[in-house]
């Protein structure tokens, strides 16, 4: 028996139900599925960053042989019922929504927005004929800085919307002017931070099949939310829900921008059911640099107040966020920062007003972390300030604006973007920092850099503390049946994109029912096994679909104790459910398995259930939570600078992470690892650059850089458990969690290794060619 | 990202070979595949004809002929990496090579590629011009020599002719007991380099230089060649390894959008510094100075 096989709790790691086939090759990802007749596409996409179309022609591009149609906005309208993809959510804010049409109509608003769709009998002739296509296109004026987009003279980001300033927006509570006046400390700071792309190693793609027997599209997705795409198709085809099913096959990583639903999404199931024929879309490289939603530039100007003490008792400011050429994401990405800059310190007022400008770049929505990175980042390096102008340290300066464990639940002053109350719920965040500053040998540090110093190598070390708001609702659904085979299945809306969902449902069921984990089918995300649900975003997963899933299976099992409990004519109380079977406790012979029960539920002809029973052992349950839970951690790192090529080597990295009851370990130490790994990427190495023009530069990952394993250091996880109340299994979310502290961690290791020099770290990323002029600027000045 | 069309040669000798090429328009010769297939697959490249160096014999091996070490130009990148001859007698391209991109590409990518290739941040370049490495040019026309540092044109261009191969690269060997260290600046651990250096060092009985030379990568389109004729005498440190930093450091640089040419040029004069006090050391060490 494997320990997968063996019947586990909560709290145990079981080792992942997907890696099996995964790591055999025996997965099945979009571009893994073949179908009768399928055509392939490829889409022709904007040169340029902004501009008008005057034409295209396709006649040379449609005689090439192996073409089999090429397709432009006016060829798919007729099969829509509007012009414009309704992918907005509510958002108060927004002064206007800017959808996307299924493929650019007359104006193109960035470079890689999908003009035309060629359908061909492979992708190479599909590129082949993209070539062939004359688009004339008069250029217009781009909007690449978003701050220079603000301007009054600025030139129109869309020729379609009133204005560049999409959204005006603040986070604000307590009396500001009260905080600053008379502040013994006061200062000002600005801050250009960059967030790049969610890089999962499969980029997005979409096989779609219209069956004109059952007039019924079948659409598979490398989606993070199926339910969402559904609903999408339905509405803008004119089809019902029964004629569109969705579903997502192995998913190669989502890290937020599956979460958007593409024009491309549209463009090939609308293409389907044109043609008659089956259409595959796998999304390339390229496209993913160019065509993908992405996180980009965020221009922070902060003013501070605190105490000589330094407690914090005012931050106010602006923001500027880059919010590319459309609003499929409303204002959740910079109003995230906004919040999340509180961290878990008592700021008692606080007034950020925050711009969002649109520019003529893909639009940008969250990826992992979404937003809150940079929200920390501002408040970590604010704090470090506070703490040398003082001369504090820095581990003290933010003891002293911890939010003390008995004041929890802590209400913030702020709400949150759906409109609650911004509360944290449960924690212990001074503990949190102690574990950390131990596990990391924080007072220890002073010797480690001096034996370094005389070796002649600076050494830094950082330390951060964040909090993120998990297990956003509204819903998640999930049902548990068992059928007299004695197989137990699974549905859920809630989907994986390779974090391990099967594995921590499968568990939690098993749990339950006290049947092996490797013995539980787990159907996530098919829009047919499931009629109701939402996705994969919010590091929310285990809170919502395990918290329902959880509830289903103590239904079923309930079900099981009752039926019996009166066959075997002992009290419920006193059965137990091990291995398929309930069974008097101490007594194993006594029982029956758990499949004669479902046999008996599921009837027969003319026969009665057993006694009070209700059909088929089955339960459906949703998990509406009531409010996000605030996981927290903090994170400290030692780096090695060198501070005169300004290579940066992270020699040391701990964790102490509390994101309450944990369902499986391992499986959180692979979230929280993978989640710094990004975060040290955005710390150092990633940068989607644009020239002034509005022209991707990084388009390959030669000149995009991912953190990579030579250069991520171990990373050392420790857990603390402070069970939230919010959900029956006091979960919290971790998907996320790992990249919120990265960059202000390994900043403020950087700046502590090149203190000698005075180089003072505001921007992000801290590559080499920033930190070699950042330390000439600093010669130059001393 | 799929290229686009083009015709296969195979051929399988040399004289097939240098005849395809003479005979061919639009052609481009694919070794390791390591740049130019994804050039390919971007379209950045999109040749009407590609001829596959693989089929042919002969093209690669590692020997020692008299005083040069000859490189044959499909050796892989990693098998000259481990070669014992290579080792022994050239250990500057053991490290050299041990920084080409990572190991997966090097065991596809070539010697004579990467020469061939000429990319202003590749490493091979560097350490052949600081080894007065030359390539065999051959064709149906004869065969020729060049040394690298007279190869490279302009950005990414080279002096090779369309109907040339570049067959092999010669260098010639430094004597027993000589110093030799590459160092670079990467944006992140095995990517691309921002300014390298190559450097090799001979001292006298006193531990000073008898003989010096260091070749800058990243500056410009090609490796820079450093005047060192003023160290020449003095040992390897101090004010004198210093003063030839700054020589690094006025050497000619083009900024780009990431980094301004100041910049570059303090990074030449770091690594010429760290790379030939590096040399020297091993050199004291191998003389058992």
């Amino acid at each position: 028996m494997t320990l997968a096989e063996r019947p586990a709790g909560v709290g145990i790691s079981v080792p992942r139900l997907e890696d099996d086939a995964l790591v055999r090759g025996k997965g099945r990802f979009l571009d893994d599925i073949t179908l009768p007749g399928l055509l392939h596409a490829a889409f022709l996409r904007s040169p340029e960053a902004h501009g008008h179309i005057r034409s295209i022609d396709v006649a040379e591009a449609e005689a090439l042989p192996g073409v089999h149609r090429v397709l432009r906005y006016e060829d798919l309208r007729p099969l829509l019922t509007m012009d414009r993809i309704p992918v907005a959510m509510p958002s108060g804010a927004l002064k206007f929504d800017v959808d996307p049409f299924v493929l650019a109509r007359d104006e193109v608003c960035h470079v890689g927005e999908p003009i035309a769709l060629i359908l061909a009998e492979s992708r190479h002739v599909a590129e082949d004929a993209a070539e062939l296509i004359m688009v004339d296109i008069d250029p217009l004026p781009a909007v690449v800085d978003p701050r220079d987009g603000l301007a009054p003279d600025a030139p129109q980001a869309r020729l379609d919307c009133p204005d560049n300033l999409v959204a005006r927006t603040s986070a604000a509570y307590g009396d500001i002017d009260a905080a600053f006046a008379d502040a013994p400390v006061r200062f000002a700071e600005r801050f250009h931070l960059h967030k790049g792309g969610g890089n999962s190693i499969e980029p997005r793609g979409v096989v779609a099949r219209w069956d004109p027997m059952e007039e019924r599209l079948t659409v598979w997705n490398s989606t993070q939310m199926p339910h969402r795409a559904k609903r999408l198709l339905v509405t803008t085809l004119g089809l019902t829900e029964r004629q569109v099913r969705v579903v997502p096959p192995d998913v190669g990583g989502g890290f937020g921008p599956k979460f958007v639903f593409h024009p491309e999404e549209l463009a090939i199931a609308a293409a389907a059911k044109l043609t008659g024929l089956p259409v595959k879309w796998a999304e390339d490289r390229y496209e993913s640099f160019i065509a993908t939603v992405q996180e980009r530039d965020q221009f922070w100007s902060m003013e501070v107040a605190a105490d000589a003490d330094g407690r914090l008792r005012g931050l106010r400011g602006t923001l500027v966020h880059d919010h590319g050429a459309y609003t499929p994401y409303g204002v959740a990405l910079p109003y995230n920062s906004a919040t999340n800059l509180l961290g878990p310190y008592v700021l008692p007022a606080y007034a950020l007003d925050i711009s969002l400008c649109l520019t003529n770049k893909v639009p940008t929505t969250p990826t992992r972390g979404a937003g809150r990175p940079q929200g920390t980042f501002i408040m970590e390096r604010i704090l470090d300030l506070i703490a040398e102008r003082l001369g504090l340290a820095r581990d003290e300066v933010r003891r002293r604006n911890l939010i003390a464990a008995e004041r929890l639940p802590f209400r913030t002053g702020l709400k949150t973007r759906d409109g609650g109350e911004m509360t944290y719920d449960s924690g212990d965040y001074a503990e949190c920092q102690r574990r950390a500053l131990a596990a990391a040998d924080w007072n220890g540090f002073p010797e480690r850099r001096a034996a370094a110093r005389r070796e002649g190598r600076f050494l830094g070390i950082g330390l951060a503390n964040y909090v993120e708001g998990t297990g956003r609702g509204p819903f998640e659904s999930a049902s548990v049946t068992i059928g007299p085979s004695g197989e137990v299945v699974v549905t859920t809306g809630a989907c994986g994109q390779g974090q391990g969902t099967v594995t921590m449902l499968a568990q939690l069921t098993g749990a339950a029912l006290g049947i092996a984990p490797a013995k539980v089918r787990v159907i996530a995300g098919d829009t047919d096994a499931s009629p109701l649900g939402l996705g994969a975003f919010a590091s929310r997963q285990a809170v919502t679909a395990g918290s329902a899933v959880h509830l289903a299976a103590g239904k079923v099992r309930d079900k099981i104790l009752a039926v019996a409990s009166d066959w075997l004519e002992v009290a419920a109380e006193d059965l137990e459910l091990i291995d398929g079977r309930v069974s008097l406790r101490g007594a194993p012979e006594v029982g029956r398995s758990i499949a004669d029960i479902a046999a008996a539920l599921s009837g027969s002809p003319g026969f009665s259930l057993p006694k009070g029973a209700e059909p088929g052992l089955s339960a459906a349950a949703d998990f509406q939570p009531d409010a996000i839970t605030y996981c927290n951690g903090t994170h400290v790192a030692e780096a090695e600078v060198d501070p005169f090529t300004g290579v940066v080597r992270l020699t040391r990295y701990v964790v102490v992470h509390d994101c309450g009851r944990l369902i499986n370990p391992r499986m959180v130490d692979g979230q929280i690892i993978g989640g710094v790994v990004h975060g040290i990427g955005s710390a150092l190495y990633e940068w989607m650059r644009y020239d002034a023009t509005g022209q991707p530069l990084t388009c390959t990952y030669s000149d995009y850089l991912l953190a990579t394993a030579d250069v991520v250091p171990r990373v050392e996880v420790h857990h603390m458990e402070s069970p939230t109340p919010l959900n029956p299994l006091g979960v919290k979310g971790a998907g996320e969690s790992g990249t919120i502290a990265a960059p202000a961690v390994v900043a403020s290791a950087v700046e502590d290794a090149l203190r000698p020099l005075g180089v003072a770290i505001r921007d992000l990323p801290m590559t080499p060619d920033r930190l070699v002029r950042l330390a000439r600027q600093a010669r130059a000045a001393a | 990202m799929k290229a686009a069309n083009f015709a296969y040669h195979a051929p399988t000798t040399r004289q097939e070979l240098f005849a395809l090429l003479a005979e061919l328009d639009d052609a481009r010769m694919i070794a390791g595949g390591q740049s130019l297939v994804p050039m390919m697959n971007f379209r950045l490249a999109a040749p009407e004809n590609l001829v596959d160096l693989n089929t042919v014999g002969g093209l690669d091996g590692i020997e020692v002929a008299g005083d040069r070490l000859v490189i044959g130009a499909m050796t892989r990148q990693r098998a000259a990496e481990r070669s014992a001859t290579v080792a022994r007698v050239c250990p500057l391209l053991v490290e050299t090579l041990g920084r080409v991109g990572v190991q997966q590409i090097r065991n596809r990518g070539t010697v004579g590629g990467s020469i061939a290739h000429f990319d202003p941040t590749a490493e091979l370049p560097v350490a052949a011009v600081a080894l007065d490495a030359e390539v065999v040019l051959e064709s149906l026309r004869g065969a020729r020599r060049m040394p690298v540092a007279d190869f490279g044109s302009d950005y990414l261009t080279t002096e090779i002719e369309p109907d040339e191969v570049l067959t092999a690269v010669e260098v010639p060997l430094w004597p027993e007991g000589h110093g030799a260290a590459f160092d670079e600046v990467t944006r992140r651990g095995d990517s691309y380099a921002i300014v390298s250096v190559a450097a090799l060092v001979l001292l006298d009985a006193a531990g000073r230089v008898a003989r010096l030379s260091v070749a800058i990568g990243g500056l410009t389109h090609a490796p820079a060649r450093l005047a060192v004729d003023a160290m020449v005498g003095a040992a390897p440190e101090g004010e004198a390894l210093a003063a030839l930093a700054e020589t690094a450091r006025a050497l000619p640089a083009d900024g780009d959008g990431l980094m301004a040419a100041e910049d570059k040029q303090h990074l030449a004069a770091t690594l010429t510094e760290r790379v030939v006090r590096r040399a020297g050391e091993r050199a004291r060490r191998s003389t058992g100075g």
